[in-house]
């Protein structure tokens, strides 16, 4: 079973994630974010591969990954950084890109390199079920990766059915349909998309992404799904504060 | 015989196409896939598109026998007046079809991208017509550069919004339409202006442009006795004129295909767009095509003098047709394709746009043959680059 798979069995409900983007405020700030998300409860921790066009992202990391990118990152430093962390962390770490930079990088030596750094979930918002299922499944498996779906208010059941059964860790449940960012208040719509969601009883753990930003998002999307996954906010955290008060920020979320 | 030259049900032309969206995206593009063939083919489209090309558009457009040109290289040289449509470009006859294809499907909203604001224009002419809204998305450097079309685009009741992310172009105008999409995804239709895109824009693009061959066909048996030329020349960006200049002669061999890009200030200059030159295999705006990247799959930025063809990708068909080596990928300069727009401007009185003028600087660089029979996609005209001209004129 994968780290990550007995973290979500484990813990169950109120998982914390938090994304990131690898190489932002500063080039070399990656371990460190990791290493303080850790020390301070995050129970997984999304590394952004920074991307020039990073179509399903909102402007904080869009900002985020074009400064990162201009700090000099690229995929071959962000293996080194995960060498580096790799033992000194408990939390399991996710790799969430484009599929562009895997395609280019070389699909093998991506999925070489995220099982060097001990990396075995991914999320390619960009790389659709059916191509996954006949490209990319089994080799994804040989090297033990397992890839993240997304499902949105607009997916059928009959699609979540099938993400369901293609999944081998969670489903992101994306809270509303937009593109990344802090939106600030959960919504009774928002709140009978989970009860549906949560009432077809799926074999995977349900973790809600994009809008969750404070206190108030994470606990009440924690009433209904297994956890939820900061971004944006704590990336605006990072833009303003820098990278020495990542444990307030974490404080501010979960007790 | 199967046609090689159609996509499959899942939108491959070879390896190139495909649909790469967002879990976000799916309902849309799941809802266009299944419906765009029915609703093109209906009667009632057929009708209602089909007046409006010959009545709103001002099809068909000429298909006229260049003096000048022939007399230079030899040859009999057609130049096909796509640059007398309304709106002054090829552009129209894909927003007409897609803007149908919208009210069929109930929406209410549309969303563009644009580069030049060719698109933008056609787009926001559309929904006039159709009075439907209009949100064109623009790279903030390409509304500096093409205020007229900006203004265009305005006073035909559509709002511009300027991509302020990435290079602030067409590239980035694009994600910012996929962005609006994702945020909007149920009363929104996004008319994308090019062959590209996630499947089944590539198709139904192409075949919306599709009428530009189905009328060359027509209109060179009734001038020549033969509707096959030898060749056909077209301009590629993204590659809708190419794809509706090439369309009906896709499966005849007997019939050359020219692409041309747009090499900038060269093509190894690392200031250019001959993107089947420059790039490799990647995914862009959905589409497994070619791309231009870096070795890290980040895209880079491509240059051309010419707002139209200043994209860093190209269509999945024209991927495979490079790749097939059934079309022939040349490119031009952007002092090339001016000299060609002077060119034709003093020997036929028609001054192209600078895109079409890539196309036209090819026959320089082409072997001709005599008396071959050249069709050149005359794409669109050129009253948008004057201030261009004017400029290297006086240098």
């Amino acid at each position: 079973m994968s780290l990550l798979n007995t973290v979500l069995n484990t813990k169950q409900d109120k998982l914390c994630s938090v994304f990131f983007s690898a190489g932002f405020p500063g080039l070399n700030d990656t371990k460190k974010i990791i290493q303080d998300l850790d020390a301070n409860g995050v129970d997984f921790i999304e590394v952004g591969l920074p991307y020039s066009d990073p179509m399903a992202d909102g402007e904080t990391i869009q900002y985020s990954s074009a400064v990162a990118l201009k700090n000099g990152i690229n995929l071959d430093i962000i293996f080194e950084q995960l060498k580096e962390v790799k033992g000194t962390v408990k939390a399991p770490l996710v790799l969430m890109g484009y599929l562009n930079q895997v395609l280019k990088y070389g699909e093998i030596k991506f999925c070489e390199l995220c099982q060097e750094c001990g990396i075995e979930t991914v999320i390619l918002p960009d790389l659709p079920m059916i191509e996954y299922e006949n490209h990319y499944k089994a080799l994804f498996a040989k090297y033990g990766i397992s890839n993240v779906f997304l499902i949105t208010p607009q997916t059928s059941k009959e699609r979540i059915l099938k993400i369901d059964e293609m999944s081998d860790s969670f489903i992101y449940v994306v809270a509303s349909s937009s593109i990344t960012g802090a939106k600030g208040e959960i919504s009774q719509g928002q709140v009978d998309y989970f009860n549906r969601i949560k009432a077809m009883n799926l074999k995977s753990k349900l973790i809600v992404g994009f809008g969750i930003s404070n206190k108030s998002t994470f606990d009440t999307a924690c009433e209904y799904m297994n956890g939820a996954i900061i971004g944006s906010a704590f990336v605006n955290h990072l833009k303003n504060e820098g990278v020495d008060t990542i444990d307030q920020f974490v404080k501010g979320i979960i007790d | 015989m199967e046609p090689k030259f159609q996509p499959t049900k899942e939108g491959y032309y070879g390896q190139f196409g495909g649909a790469f969206i967002p879990e976000l995206l799916f309902p849309n593009i799941k809802e266009l896939e299944d419906n765009y063939l029915e609703i093109i083919y209906s009667d009632a489209f057929q009708k209602e598109y089909k007046y409006l090309l010959d009545q709103y558009v001002g099809r068909p457009t000429p298909l006229y026998l260049s003096k000048g040109l022939s007399k230079k290289h030899n040859a009999s040289v057609y130049l096909k007046r796509e640059d007398l449509c309304h709106t002054g470009a090829h552009k129209v006859n894909n927003t007409i079809g897609q803007i149908l294809l919208a009210k069929h499907l109930g929406k209410k909203r549309i969303i563009a991208e644009t580069g030049a604001g060719q698109h933008g224009v056609a787009t926001a002419t559309v929904c006039a017509l159709m009075d439907l809204e209009c949100i064109v998305f623009m790279g903030e450097v390409d509304i500096e550069r093409q205020a007229p079309n900006v203004a265009r685009m305005k006073m035909l009741g559509a709002s511009v919004v300027p991509a302020k992310s990435g290079s602030k172009t067409l590239k980035d105008a694009t994600n910012e339409a996929i962005r609006d999409w994702i945020g909007n995804p149920e009363e929104t239709y996004y008319l994308i202006g090019s062959v590209v895109g996630p499947h089944p824009y590539p198709d139904m693009v192409a075949r919306l442009q599709a009428v530009i061959s189905e009328e060359i066909k027509e209109q060179l048996l009734a001038q020549t006795g033969n509707e096959n030329p030898d060749t056909v020349v077209a301009c590629v960006g993204g590659g809708s004129n190419a794809a509706g200049a090439f369309y009906h002669y896709l499966e005849n061999e007997d019939v050359e295909l020219v692409a041309v890009e747009a090499a900038g200030l060269g093509v190894n200059s690392g200031e250019s767009a001959a993107t089947s030159q420059l790039g490799e295999v990647g995914v862009i705006h959905g589409s497994k095509t070619i791309l231009m990247q870096d070795e890290f799959g980040q895209i880079v930025e491509p240059y051309s003098i010419s707002a139209g063809l200043d994209y860093p990708g190209v269509g999945p068909l024209h991927a495979y047709l490079y790749e097939s080596k059934r079309a022939t990928f040349l490119n031009a300069t952007d002092q090339e394709a001016l000299d060609a727009a002077y060119e034709l401007s003093r020997v036929e009185g028609i001054i192209p746009a600078l895109e079409t003028a890539h196309a036209l600087a090819a026959l320089d660089k082409m072997d001709i043959k005599e008396g071959q029979v050249i069709v050149v996609n005359l794409s669109g005209r050129g009253d948008k680059d004057l201030q261009t001209y004017i400029d290297n004129l006086k240098a």
